[in-house]
């Protein structure tokens, strides 16, 4: 259930020609942000302006990126499940290891299960319910259902043995603000959800989870798309802004990466949280790696086996920091101010930036971006010739 | 608790080391060797173009169409013989070989005004015309004392590239 914002208020504009490889406009502003250009190395001798054929016919910095790219390149790297260093290699540990697995998944698990059930069983005994009898009385049902959502969430914690600590002042409810966090898996929700009933904007997911979605927590306020369809986007783009005016909703969360990363890096912010026009709460955080990754690789297990992997393992440790809300500055660009708050999470989180779009996992970067290069490269020919006709 | 440079026996790894004139060390090509797996997604044996544009650091490089031509369905020897190249062991041969083949398409061992046209094509997109590129190539190769018939062979290419400006180093991350 990789959540994910559309770059809904960003796409409106453009919504003329929607196409399942048209690329965002944030993903070309950030490529120009973040732009680099050690590849291009002009023809043209810096000293005598002259056009020598050594430097024309040097193409190696550009087949040097390519090398580069082809031996390590830092997009797989954020989507790498980390391997767990063995520490089983000799004979005392040998059997205390294999003690564990055992313990693990033979006791461990099937309590976690029942714990799991049981939770499940109160929890939908009394969600509909409350969800049919009350239906007159709004302010009461949606605190009562609030309530359930973060019991049952606190019920999935539980059940991978959470232990999580939270620093910085809970999330308050009001109207105008959003929160943003860094996502690594789709329990980053459920992490979060237990301290404060959030609306979050997700994308619509197959199996039980997407029964889940359009049952239960389409009563928080949460928002639905699909990634690949873009009239979706619009739709969202409507919903977001009536759903942060309304000081009766629940507080937005919003994942601007827009799909899991492992949590040793940031993928680019969508911009669409950063122009809604509202006070921007980052949420950073980190998972302790010590007894089991919780990256969720959507392209490799389903939510089931990670559910599953979770559960089988000694504990979930994880960090997370509720940081100063800000806001834009005048001046500021949505991408640059998500580049703040993005800066903000990785600092905080000790994970590293790329200038990258998560999209790029199920798309091909836009041509623009290689046409970026090409002018560059250009340029310093067209001055050159420029001059050479002067002389 | 497997990892999977166990793949590799020492034997493998001895022959893949003569295979690339010792070029890479034993490390380097169980590095390459994980990297090539991941890259080959569905375990084949070898790498399809699709695979290497997967990898948007490299779908991006001007030259990324060009290359595959030689890349698309490398396996893993092909794969360490093509980055070779690219090593700090590597000698200036080496590496000029490498642009050469990059530049000679049609592998007859000349590289014609016309192959120099296709790569700047390449390199520039439509941010110049047809015109200018060809005042390009055709003041750059007189400058060197060629023409514009001239081919231009291996030789020529080891002598007119500048040894010192060649930026052609590859780091095989080895953990």
């Amino acid at each position: 259930m990789a959540s994910v914002l559309a770059t809904a208020a960003g796409k409106t504009g453009k919504a003329g020609m929607p196409s399942l490889f048209t690329h965002s406009a944030s993903e070309m502003d950030l490529y120009e942000y973040n732009a680099e250009d050690s590849m291009v190395k002009s023809p043209v001798d810096s000293q005598n302006k002259k056009l020598l054929l050594c430097n024309l016919l040097d193409i190696s910095p550009v087949l040097n990126e390519a090398a580069s790219a082809i031996v390590d390149d830092s997009f797989t790297r954020c989507f790498k499940s980390n391997i767990s260093e063995p520490w089983n290699w000799n004979i005392y540990l040998f059997p205390l290891w294999c003690l564990g697995v055992v313990f693990r998944h033979t006791i461990l698990f099937p309590i976690r299960l029942l714990l799991l059930a049981i939770g499940w069983v109160i929890f939908l005994a009394c969600f509909y319910p409350i969800h049919m009898l009350l239906k007159g009385h709004d302010n009461i049902r949606q605190k009562l259902e609030r309530g359930l959502v973060e019991f049952i969430c606190s019920v999935f914690v539980a059940s991978w043995t959470g232990v999580v600590k939270y620093h910085g002042p809970r999330p308050s409810r009001r109207p105008k603000q959003v929160f943003v966090a860094n996502h690594t898996s789709m329990i980053d929700f459920v992490i979060l959800e237990q301290m404060t009933a959030f609306a979050v904007i997700m994308q619509k997911h197959p199996g039980w989870v997407g029964l889940l979605q359009t049952t239960v927590l389409e009563s928080l306020g949460c928002i639905w798309f699909n990634r690949t369809e873009s009239k979706d986007r619009l739709i969202v783009a409507e919903k977001l802004k009536r759903h942060v005016e309304d000081p009766e909703s629940n507080p937005l969360l919003i994942f601007p990466e827009g799909t899991c990363v492992n949590n040793e890096y940031t993928v680019m912010f969508k911009k669409g949280a950063f122009e809604l026009g509202c006070a921007v709460c980052p949420v950073a955080i980190k998972y302790n790696k010590i007894f089991v990754d919780a990256f969720w690789n959507s392209k490799k297990q389903s939510f089931t086996t990670h559910l599953i992997q979770l559960m089988t393992s000694w504990a979930v440790v994880c960090d997370v920091w509720y940081l100063e809300p800000q806001t834009i500055r005048p001046g500021e660009t949505a991408i640059e101010f998500a580049e703040r708050v993005r800066d903000m999470i990785a600092k905080r989180a000790g994970i590293k930036k790329v200038p990258w779009d998560g999209y790029l996992k199920y798309y091909r970067p836009s041509p623009k971006m290689t046409e970026k290069k090409q002018q560059k490269y250009s340029e310093t020919i067209v001055q050159q010739l420029q001059d050479t006709r002067l002389t | 608790m497997g990892n999977s440079s166990s793949m590799l026996t020492q034997y493998d790894l001895e022959e893949l080391q003569t295979h690339c004139q010792g070029i890479f060390s034993q490390r380097e090509i169980v590095a390459l060797y994980e990297r090539f797996c991941a890259l080959d997604r569905t375990g084949k044996g070898f790498i399809l173009s699709d695979e290497f544009m997967a990898v948007p650091e490299f779908a991006l490089n001007p030259l990324a169409e060009r290359l595959l031509r030689t890349l698309e369905g490398v396996n893993f020897k092909e794969f360490i013989t093509l980055l070779s190249a690219f090593s700090a062991r590597a000698s200036y041969e080496h590496k000029v070989e490498f642009i050469f083949r990059v530049y000679d398409s049609d592998r007859n061992g000349k590289v014609t005004m016309y192959d120099i046209l296709e790569v700047l094509r390449d390199l520039s997109g439509s941010f110049l015309t047809d015109d200018q590129r060809k005042q390009v190539v055709i003041q750059a190769l007189e400058e060197a004392g060629f023409s514009e018939d001239s081919a231009l062979t291996y030789q020529d290419f080891l002598e007119v590239l500048n040894k010192a400006g060649l930026k052609m180093e590859v780091e095989v991350p080895v953990d």
